[in-house]
């Protein structure tokens, strides 16, 4: 079944505290993990992945991408920062 | 008068919103988030809570609840609307008001008794109290924390769109301690701390002269009776 993903991000300039949060606890991991100790950053983000009956033609697409700038993401505190089709909703990689 | 407060799934204090109506001397009638009807109300209150439990972002299902078609309509006639914490929230993402609000800076869910200073003794909800009217009433919020773009925060700060300031620290981050926000007209008002928990002696915040006695928050209420019976 065709899958639009939607990726979208506080914006940059934004404080996130979640991302900061998470940032605090892998640092701490950090101190006894080397390979962890370069890690200098998190941000937090939503991936929504909308599972289309038919074909992700051009219009669905147009459709989805005003949705996804109106509904999915609020234009004052978010960035859409991806929108790409693939042929199934995400499973586990092998 | 009727002030509507309307529930929606997940709403927690309609019923405090309903019983600060009646305390100030007006009807509260009770809307109901699935119905497209305002029942002929004269103004409108959207309550705290956690509508759809915060999810995809804060206020933004319910801000695309049916009810919703309604209350920007009202709301882009003139008709008082306060939005209060969850409320606020759903009028940012109604467009109805200006700015946004994210999680708290410190990541933490704050619930306090806040000073504020009204700043705007002008919007619909706030003509009762004196000009830089500084109150207490309580704050309870984990995305409270206000923000706009500089160009937004110029014209709100400029336009004296700042109804409510707090101070004695800024409790989640907001931009300016900006805690409530007017639009153009003054008729559409948001306050992320809530004055319906602040309108009975005995279940208000402490003040200087007795535990639990403050009622700042009545004049919210009070303030849009008022100017509706100055419009008769």
């Amino acid at each position: 079944m065709p899958t639009i993903v939607v990726d979208v991000m506080p914006k940059a300039e934004l404080l996130d505290p979640q991302g900061k949060a998470i940032a605090g606890a892998l640092g701490r991991l950090g101190q006894t993990q080397t390979a962890l100790a370069n890690i200098s950053g998190v941000r937090v983000g939503k991936r929504f992945e909308i599972s289309i009956d038919g074909a992700a033609d051009a219009d669905v697409l147009a459709a989805v991408r005003v949705l996804a700038d109106s509904v999915l993401s609020n234009s004052v505190i978010e960035d859409v920062v991806g929108i790409h089709v693939q042929d199934a909703p995400s499973s586990a990689v092998a | 008068m009727r002030i509507g407060v309307v529930t929606f799934p997940g709403s927690l204090d309609d019923r405090d919103a309903a019983r600060a109506i009646r305390l100030a001397g007006a009807d509260a009638v009770a809307l109901w988030h699935g119905d497209h009807d305002l029942h002929g109300v004269d103004a409108l209150v959207l309550p705290g809570g956690f509508s759809y439990g915060d999810y995809l972002r804060a206020g933004a299902i319910a801000s695309l609840s049916p009810i919703m078609t309604e209350v920007i309509d009202a709301a882009n006639q003139g008709m008082p609307v306060l939005g209060i914490c969850n409320g606020f929230q759903m009028l940012t993402e109604a467009h109805l008001l200006d700015g946004g609000l994210i999680r708290n800076d410190k990541g933490r869910f704050i619930c306090r008794d806040q000073g504020l200073r009204i700043e705007n003794n002008t919007s619909d909800w706030t003509t009762g109290f004196a000009a830089n009217a500084e109150i207490v009433i309580p704050l309870k919020n984990g995305e409270g924390s206000f923000i706009a773009s500089d160009e937004t925060l110029r014209a709100l700060e400029g336009e004296g769109r700042v109804v409510a300031r707090y101070i004695g620290g800024n409790p989640n981050g907001s931009l300016n301690d900006i805690a409530g926000v007017t639009n153009a007209r003054g008729n559409v008002v948001g306050l992320m701390p809530h004055p319906e928990h602040a309108v009975e002696a005995g279940f208000g915040p402490d003040t200087d002269d007795a535990m639990a006695s403050g009622v700042d928050g009545l004049t919210f209420f009070t303030s849009v009776i008022a100017r509706a019976l100055v419009a008769l």
